[in-house]
């Protein structure tokens, strides 16, 4: 078996000599990297907002809902009896009411916008985000008073840092700002405001049906899914565990609206442009370089051993330029982790290997088509002049 | 395996016929060719665009095979090798001047002589040592660091040869090695060529229709429309 190192260094040298060529094939895959991963990003990261408010809530395992609830945000209320019949259920620990509503909310100084309002429940708070900004959960045990998150707070009443006893007017009521809460990001980016359940009936305006969601949780020894198909079966109505409602509320955005459609066109194209570009770039790389490699078969190089030469240049710019790609997402979500319209979006492990993959699938194509041509060549063109 | 012809023939040719295309396109490009190139001489195989040289060469540098005929290089018939078995044979044994160089442009002119020693498997700083020194034999110790580009025509010429000689081969195949060069340059490589590439255990082939350099041939074989249609003995054998 041959050392390859020799014809391993010809082929680096014979890629990078031409820098013009060599930078541009680079910064293709890399351009095309980038683009891809950060799309990807950015609608995983969209869709894991849509789902937001059901991650938030930590302390209960199962929700449960009118049985044509399909997501989230669109809601028909329960009653309180729906209530007690889900406490009756076997296999119930506890179960709670949750509101979710929207309210205009309005600051002092006039400033106002539709908030999200989430109603939890008057004794245990179940449904409140655990992390705390300013302020702390006791707050809420106090009359007339509210938490908000950080997009909230910024918006009425500016950057921080973060102050309690500030007033907002709420629906009909004029409430205190208690603590200031770490949510995270909704779909859309509106502010939310988390009061006592009794509260925020208050706010709203008193209607029949006005329980949004049952939250609960199993007693010990009974699974989360077998406690939704006890409630199913004993109340007729939807019971989910957090990860299935989640899903649930993440493929009804992709169903029925035009999200995947936009980001799947927007990726297509980075892939199309990297695949283009790389390919056109590598061909035309591969068809000046082919009388040296026309003499390499001449001098004894066989084919296979060329097409090993050529691999090896496309992987060289597929790791530079994939790196390159990959890390300037990562160097995009970093700065911009404290922006409050862009926080939450992240490069996840998975969306760097899938961009890999496709990436190294069109580079790969690419390379595949120009080697044929090195392959398929009359070998005594090199005896052309 | 066939002996070659009085023991002293490097290249033998017999009968060796060529076609391309099929049908009403059918091309005969070789009409059957004799020819020998002996070791210790410099044979020139002579002749218009068109006669049937470049195919030639190429059959006897294993890059196509012959349709009839036999074709015996250094002893071993080409026809049987494989693919692979032909390039280690040509990677051993022949050592190649391309009408243009072919020069790698990105490598400098020790690199380019050294590639037939780096793809033969030696270490890139031992191939690159030797190739200095071949360099240097060649009055191109100052250059070995310089890129083609950067080099005169004459330069890039030795640089060829050098790395047609790096392995020692029994065969050199000289493709125009003086079409690419203005008259006195052509005069002063032939010159260089036949002092460093001629030795009785090697032969060298030169394919060309400058006749400008003709009086460096040992041996002048006349090729036209597909057959060799003369064979005489050229100044350089005197």
């Amino acid at each position: 078996m041959k050392s390859e190192s020799g014809l391993r260094f010809i082929a680096w040298q014979m890629l990078t000599g031409d820098r013009a060529k060599y930078f541009g094939l680079v910064l293709a895959i890399a351009f095309s990297t980038f683009l891809m991963s950060h799309q990807m990003s950015i609608f995983v990261g969209l869709l894991d907002r849509t789902r937001s408010q059901i991650r938030d809530v930590q302390d209960a395992s199962v929700w449960v809902m009118d049985p044509k609830t399909q997501y989230v945000d669109e809601v028909r209320g329960l009653s309180l009896q729906d209530l007690y019949y889900v406490r009756g259920v076997e296999g119930v620990l506890w179960a709670v009411p949750l509101l979710k509503a929207v309210a205009r909310a309005k600051a002092s100084d006039g400033t106002f916008r539709n908030s999200i309002l989430l109603g939890v429940d008057d004794a245990s708070l179940t449904g409140l985000p655990q992390k705390f900004l300013a302020g702390d959960w006791r707050a809420l045990r106090n009359p007339k008073t509210v938490a908000i998150d950080r997009v909230g707070y910024e918006y009425f009443f500016g950057r921080p840092p973060y102050r309690t006893g500030l007033e907002l007017e709420l629906g009909s009521q004029v409430v205190l700002v208690g603590a200031v809460v770490d949510a995270s990001p909704p779909f859309v980016n509106l502010p939310v405001v988390y009061a006592r359940f009794s509260e925020a009936l208050d706010m709203v305006g008193r209607e029949p049906r006005q329980l949004s969601f049952i939250l609960c949780e199993a007693r010990p020894g009974v699974s989360a899914e077998e406690l939704c198909r006890r409630i199913r079966a004993a109340t007729g109505l939807k019971a989910l565990t957090s990860e299935s409602f989640g899903w649930d509320t993440i493929w009804y955005y992709i169903r029925n609206t035009g999200i995947p459609i936009n980001f799947g066109i927007t990726i297509s194209i980075a892939l199309m442009v990297g695949a283009l570009v790389s390919g056109q770039t590598f061909s035309l790389f591969i068809l000046e370089n082919m009388k040296y490699f026309g003499a390499l078969k001449a001098i004894g190089v066989t084919s296979m051993r060329i097409v090993g030469m050529i691999i090896m240049q496309a992987l060289i710019v597929l790791a530079i330029g994939y790196s390159i790609g990959v890390s300037l997402t990562a160097l995009f979500f970093e700065l911009t982790k404290d922006n409050l319209d862009l926080r939450g979006f992240r490069l996840l492990p998975e969306i760097m290997l899938l961009t890999g993959g496709l990436v190294f699938v069109v580079v790969m194509i690419a390379t595949m088509l120009s080697v044929r041509r090195v392959v398929v060549s009359d070998p005594a063109v090199v005896f052309r002049g | 395996m066939m002996e070659s012809t009085n023991g002293r023939a490097a290249v033998v040719c017999r009968g060796v016929e060529k076609s391309f295309g099929a049908g009403s396109t059918r091309l005969r490009v070789l009409r059957g060719v004799d020819l020998e190139a002996r070791y210790g001489e410099m044979t020139f195989l002579l002749g218009p665009s068109g006669s049937g040289k470049t195919t030639l060469l190429s059959i006897i540098a294993g890059l196509l095979k012959q349709d009839q005929g036999h074709i015996h290089v250094l002893g071993k018939d080409l026809a049987t090798l494989h693919n692979g078995e032909a390039a280690l044979f040509r990677l051993r044994n022949i050592g190649f001047v391309f009408q243009q160089f072919n020069l790698i442009p990105a490598l400098t002119a020790a690199e380019n002589a050294a590639v037939p020693l780096l793809a033969a498997g030696w270490k890139r700083k031992a191939a690159i040592a030797e190739a200095r020194e071949l360099l240097a034999d060649l009055g191109m110790a100052h250059r070995a660091d310089v890129l083609p580009n950067q080099l005169s025509g004459g330069e890039q010429q030795r640089v060829a040869f050098a790395r047609a000689l790096i392995q020692s081969p029994k065969l050199v195949i000289c493709d125009e090695p003086t079409s690419a060069l203005d008259g006195p340059t052509g005069r002063h490589v032939m010159e260089l060529l036949r002092k460093i590439a001629l030795s009785p255990e090697r032969a060298v082939l030169v394919v060309t229709h400058d006749f400008r350099i003709l009086e460096f041939a040992d041996r002048i074989a006349e090729i036209s429309d597909g057959v060799i249609a003369k064979v005489t003995t050229g100044k350089g054998a005197r």
